[in-house]
């Protein structure tokens, strides 16, 4: 026991007075820059092929798009981050002659893996929506757009956006392997904490914690949003 | 007013519809009654291209609906249709609900031609015979007032005025089917398409939607109703027809059909249901 409190004050003496800190709230802004910029670019991507994924297929072209849209979505749900991560920092920035920072990097590959499973997110939102409210607005003579505008995705949304919540959620804990290509987050902090000391026990165990905060703390808001969003079906 | 020409509908393999050949007058009450699986819900969904017809014309208007490149929204605004799970638009209040096609629809013609006018100004610069501009008598307030008038009187008529505002979700099923026959009759359609109304319903709201629907017969409304409420068909009707594996087996008065029916198989599936 007593080792253990040696450890955290030798912890405390490089978090404040080495200035530890700073290289942990570097590491908390990156981590949180590259989920909510990932998610962002998840959220207009997912849009995009969501869109094509639903449009009825008579027609050749969004039955070419469907087909690019579905290649999209498999080969980027088909591969783990942290290859993602390596393949377009190692192979494709090279080929193409790019030069761009970790963090850069990791928004870009962040925001183009969570839009496949954001398409997904949304199309089965979509789907889900009773196929009858659909036909009730073509039936008065609405078309697709407009009836998919007013009345099928304003009810979608209700199924959306909890689950956009705990895609978030998923994405802050993803963040964690941004440092195999050099972008500086939480891990990276802590690690830098740790080798410092020769003392690696604390400063996971706080970095756990930190990661577990973060996350109660968002699906704390996604629970709030769920109640406020289902209110609404209730008015009288 | 409605003349359908040898419809067919396969759904793969699986012809549901095999040449149906039948003419609907304006005024007409045609019950369209039948076993289960016969395809008498496709030949309705059929008329407004719910279902796309895979062979056969549907004439409506004196244009082939069937045909793929018709405006088919133009024409579905002419056509209301009623559904068994009533789909009343879950996120719009019963008023909305009511109100949203007919305003919606007019808004965009009264848009288009706004844009037309405006084309033309420009145009007109340069043209020696000038083009006429579209003649614009409302506006988009208009448009909204007049369909909120037409929906109120429309919900006095059936005694729903206090659920005006209310969201679907607390209405009882009657309620319901009520308020979305009112909905399709919002748009002041030429025919009404009835696709089992009362068959989702509690047997005590049953009558209420019937009634409803007998007025409108009385008022003139033309009507196309599946149903399996024969005691209704015989009442109001003035046309039955009789549809079991695609085809139309027998059709006729209520009168002929339920009393002197011909068809073995029309025959068989009335002594099981009367």
């Amino acid at each position: 026991m007593d080792s253990f409190i040696l450890k955290i004050e030798k912890f405390i003496e490089i978090f404040i007075e080495y200035k530890g800190y700073t290289k942990v709230l570097e590491g908390l802004k990156n981590t949180l820059i590259i989920a909510i910029l990932g998610l962002l670019i998840g959220i207009v991507i997912g849009i995009l092929i969501a869109t094509v994924r639903v449009i009825p297929k008579y027609k050749l072209l969004p039955r070419i798009l469907n087909a690019i849209c579905g290649l999209y979505v498999n080969l980027f749900r088909g591969a783990p981050m942290v290859v993602q991560l390596l393949v377009f920092y190692y192979v494709l920035m090279p080929l193409l002659g790019l030069h761009m920072t970790g963090v850069q990097v990791a928004i870009i590959v962040f925001g183009i893996n969570s839009g496949a499973y954001i398409s997904e997110i949304m199309r089965s939102g979509i789907q889900s929506v009773d196929q009858g409210q659909m036909e009730a607005g073509r039936a008065v003579g609405l078309s697709f757009g407009t009836t998919m505008l007013k009345i099928v995705i304003p009810q979608a949304v209700k199924n959306i956006l909890p689950t956009l919540g705990n895609e978030f959620i998923a994405l802050i804990k993803e963040t964690s392997v941004v440092s195999f290509v050099g972008a500086a987050d939480l891990y990276v902090a802590f690690n830098y904490i740790g080798s410092n000391s020769y003392e690696f026990m604390v400063p996971y165990l706080v970095m756990a914690i930190i990661y577990i905060l973060l996350v109660l703390i968002i699906s704390l808001f996604v629970k709030l949003l769920e109640r406020s969003l289902g209110k609404s079906d209730r008015r009288n | 007013m409605i003349d359908v020409i040898n419809l067919e509908k396969h759904f793969g393999d699986n012809k549901v519809l095999n040449g149906i050949n039948i003419t609907i007058e304006k005024g007409d009450i045609m019950v369209v009654i039948g076993p289960s699986g016969s395809g008498k819900s496709t030949f309705l969904r059929c008329l407004n291209c719910m279902e796309d017809p895979t062979g056969g014309e549907i004439i409506f208007n004196g244009e082939n609906i069937a045909d793929m490149k018709v405006d088919i929204n133009k024409h579905r605004q002419h056509m209301g249709m009623v559904f068994q799970h009533f789909n009343l638009f879950n996120n719009k209040t019963v008023m909305q609900n009511i109100m949203l096609a007919p305003v919606h629809v007019q808004c965009k013609q009264l848009s288009k031609a706004k844009k037309q006018n405006a084309w033309r100004k420009f145009a007109n610069l340069f043209r020696k015979t000038k083009l006429e501009l579209n003649e614009i008598t409302t506006t988009k307030k208009d448009i909204i007032d007049s369909a909120r008038e037409k929906a109120e009187s429309l919900l006095k008529s059936i005694g729903l005025f206090d659920k005006a505002d209310v969201y679907p979700s607390t209405l009882s099923g009657g309620q319901k089917q009520r308020v979305a026959i009112v909905r399709a009759l919002a748009m002041n359609p030429d025919v009404i398409l009835f696709d089992e109304p009362t068959s989702a319903l509690d047997p005590e709201m049953v009558g209420e939607v019937l009634d409803l629907m007998k007025k409108l017969a009385s008022d003139g409304m033309t009507m196309v109703i599946v149903t399996h409420e024969m005691g209704f068909a015989r009442e109001v009707a003035n046309k039955v027809i009789f549809i079991d594996e695609g085809q139309i087996l027998e059709s006729g008065t209520p009168d002929e059909f339920f009393n002197h029916p011909s068809n073995p198989r029309l025959k068989d599936f009335l002594s099981k249901v009367l």
